[in-house]
């Protein structure tokens, strides 16, 4: 029996090669804005990460105490300004729950419709930067063409491609257009299945791409729910936990769709988690056309949204309403509330404190990508140092959301 | 109250208050609830057994958030809360605790590894001491950054800016200065209570605290219309012309010089048919067409 021999490195001889600590970001195109990653490396092998988030912070939450109700409504646009409705969501309904105000049918379905639309939209830009990262460059511009598609409907009923502003504390600001209705209806039968469709042929069953997800951050169910995971992040960990069907908000208890789930928890679960979601989107979006009903779309308590303009040039009393709202804002009762709903990235919370007043004197917006970002450590170690592109890619972060 | 709001519906509250704050029992303070919000106030040394009792025999397996809030008038200003949720009984619960700048509140990173984060942050922006957390460090401010901006004597404007010297070749750090002050608008109704006076309001009284008009002696009245200076004195003064008019009046000594008459690029047109009244109101929605 021979005796064991230590193998030596060919390069190295008797030297030690100690860990070296390099920056990741905060200017790297992988790092999916301003992320610096601290990371020690063993050769390639990742020992630590300690991420440095707040890069982007604006103090949002603070700016938010010296604003009405209705003027802080706009920085929820700009927090996850991949998904600027879905953030918006959390908020009307925190103010609605405070308030207990009743929203039209109409605007139930609508406001449904387009946290759809933005979930796709979000998803797009996810996939697409996804696959980019680790080394496919086609699907992203196909995907981004239909994420086009996407801002354009957002420009139709609001004005505004990304920074929408269309939620509204008792509906929604104003009502989308029939043909547009049918456009988006049009896009979801036709156009989506298609180009997504083409686009996803090239990456799903891809040999690199696969070699380059599967089992890369593997995730225990017990770890996703110790480290707050929520969104696609803990139903690839395979929790079939989903806000919209186990905490249904507007009219979601009346959506018939799926939630798919993941088996293995590793990168590869977390895109195609995200990919089917898109298909269950579109499903939900096709109920909503086909369900939605006609009526008002915004509450008719003239102490929460503003009468219509017409309205205004009758009625004294509309007129000083309206003037009432947009300078002094409506009050909302003393007490606080915690609203989560399930934005595309996960659970986005608003904690809002209210002490009768018309601003907020608290509110701590709950971001997805903070509790995700954290686990990142944990996630990466002992992997190679490009699998780290992967992972951030899947996890889905966007610093406006994550530092606020 | 009957739920209007379609705001997520998860399970009911129903006895829970009753049996989560027996089951906490001297660790309570207080529980209450309200907007369909289960709160419980526990003493702050106890938070980390009372957390270990809800997650382990209660079934809230997640923490999805610790918020912190600052109340500067009450003894112990700050106050962290902690969002519990149940995945398997799909129910929500806020805990609470309350501290000041210096009492530490015990960590619950031994429980669940996500508050090493979420407790950095109420540190970074309240101050806010958490004993056992191993990685307590600033997390969204700027590395070197003084002072915890979340609380409410911390001004929105902050203390120092920082800009790109070109002659330093560096990135320098100086006091904040507007350009134009910091404007604060409130709009609060003054007929509700508003604490402070308004700008030219001289009967105000400042009983409140603030700064108000000196009290006046003899107040002036208006009883009889000789008093509101009305009368043909008056009128014949406002009669009169101020200005010298425009210099093209004064020229042509017309005077009333009025509208332009028409160039020849607009020669005269008709005189219009019909009524104004007979034209669709400017303000009517068009029928059939879209809002």
């Amino acid at each position: 029996m021979t005796a064991m021999v230590i193998e030596e490195s060919p390069t190295t001889n008797d030297d030690v090669i100690t860990n070296y600590t390099i920056n990741f970001g905060p200017q790297h195109p992988a790092a999916h804005g301003v992320l610096r990653m601290v990371m020690e490396l063993d050769g390639e092998i990742i020992e630590r990460i300690d991420p440095h988030v707040g890069l982007l912070h604006r103090g949002t939450e603070k700016l938010i105490e010296h604003k009405t109700y209705l003027q802080a409504l706009p920085y929820f646009d700009r927090l996850d300004y991949c998904s600027p409705l879905a953030q918006e969501y959390s908020y009307v309904l925190a103010i609605e729950k405070l308030m207990n105000v009743e929203v039209p049918e109409r605007a139930q379905y609508l406001r449904v419709l387009f946290a759809e639309l933005t979930r796709i939209c979000n998803h797009m830009l996810n996939i697409g930067a996804h696959v980019m990262d680790v080394g496919a460059m086609t699907p992203n511009l196909w995907v981004f063409e239909l994420r086009e598609d996407c801002m354009n409907f957002f420009e139709r009923v609001s004005g505004a491609r990304m920074h929408a502003a269309w939620f509204r504390p008792g509906g929604v600001h104003q009502d989308a257009p029939e043909k547009l209705l049918v456009d988006i209806g049009e896009w979801v039968d036709n156009r989506l299945p298609e180009l997504f469709g083409d686009a996803m042929s090239l990456v799903t069953d891809n040999r690199i791409f696969k070699q380059r997800n599967v089992d890369i951050a593997v995730v225990s169910k017990d770890d996703a729910i110790k480290w707050g995971f929520s969104g696609p992040m803990i139903r690839a960990a395979g929790l079939p936990w989903d806000l919209r069907k186990s905490q249904p908000y507007d009219v979601y208890d009346r959506m018939d769709f799926e939630i798919p789930v993941g088996t293995n928890s590793d990168c590869y679960d977390r895109f195609m988690v995200r990919v089917q979601e898109v298909y269950q989107s579109a499903k939900i979006i096709k109920q909503c056309l086909a369900e939605m009903p006609e009526g008002p779309i915004a509450s008719d308590d003239r102490k929460v949204a503003p009468p219509k303009r017409a309205e205004m040039k009758q009625s004294m009393e509309a007129l000083i309403h309206h003037f009432k709202l947009y300078t002094e804002g409506f009050h909302v009762p003393a007490g606080e509330v915690y609203v989560a709903t399930e934005s595309p990235k996960g659970e986005f919370g608003v904690y809002l404190v209210s002490d009768g007043t018309n601003k907020p004197y608290r509110c701590k917006i709950r971001p997805t990508a903070f509790s995700h970002l954290q686990a990142m450590d944990f996630m990466s170690r002992g992997h190679m140092l490009p699998d780290a592109t992967a992972i951030l890619g899947a996890i889905d972060v966007v610093f406006g959301e994550c530092d606020r | 109250m009957a739920v209007l709001h379609s705001a997520p519906k998860y399970a009911s509250n129903d006895g829970l208050l009753d049996t989560l704050g027996k089951a906490l029992g001297d660790m309570l303070v207080e529980s209450r609830e309200e907007h369909g919000e289960l709160l419980f106030t526990v003493k702050r040394e106890s938070i980390e057994d009372a957390l270990r009792l809800l997650r382990d025999e209660h079934e809230y397996q997640q923490l999805m958030e610790i918020a912190g809030a600052d109340y500067p008038s009450r003894d112990e200003r700050f106050e962290v809360v902690y969002m519990l949720l149940s995945l398997t009984r799909n129910h929500r619960v806020m805990v609470k605790v309350s501290t000041d700048e210096d009492a530490p509140v015990p960590t619950v990173t031994t429980l669940w590894p996500v508050a090493g984060w979420l407790e950095r942050e109420v540190f970074d922006m309240y101050g806010v001491v958490f004993s056992g957390n191993p990685d307590l460090r600033r997390i969204l401010t700027d590395y070197g950054f003084e002072g915890h901006p979340f609380r409410k004597d911390f001004p929105l404007t902050g203390y120092v800016e920082l800009r790109y010297s070109e002659e330093e070749k560096r990135v320098v750090y100086e006091p904040v200065e507007l350009a134009q002050d910091f404007r604060q608008f409130d709009f609060l109704s003054p007929w509700e209570g508003a604490d402070y006076i308004l700008p030219g309001d001289e009967k105000a009284t400042g009983d409140a605290g603030a700064p108000g008009a000196p009290p006046i002696d003899d107040p002036k009245t208006t009883a009889k219309p000789e008093d509101t200076g009305a009368g043909e004195a008056t009128d014949k003064k406002a009669a009169e012309r101020e200005s010298a008019g425009a210099p093209a009046e004064e020229d042509t000594n017309v005077e009333d010089s009025g509208a332009p008459a028409p160039t020849e690029d607009r020669p005269d047109e008709p005189a219009r048919k019909g009524k104004s009244a007979d034209t669709a109101k400017a303000t009517e929605p068009k029928k059939g067409g879209d809002q």
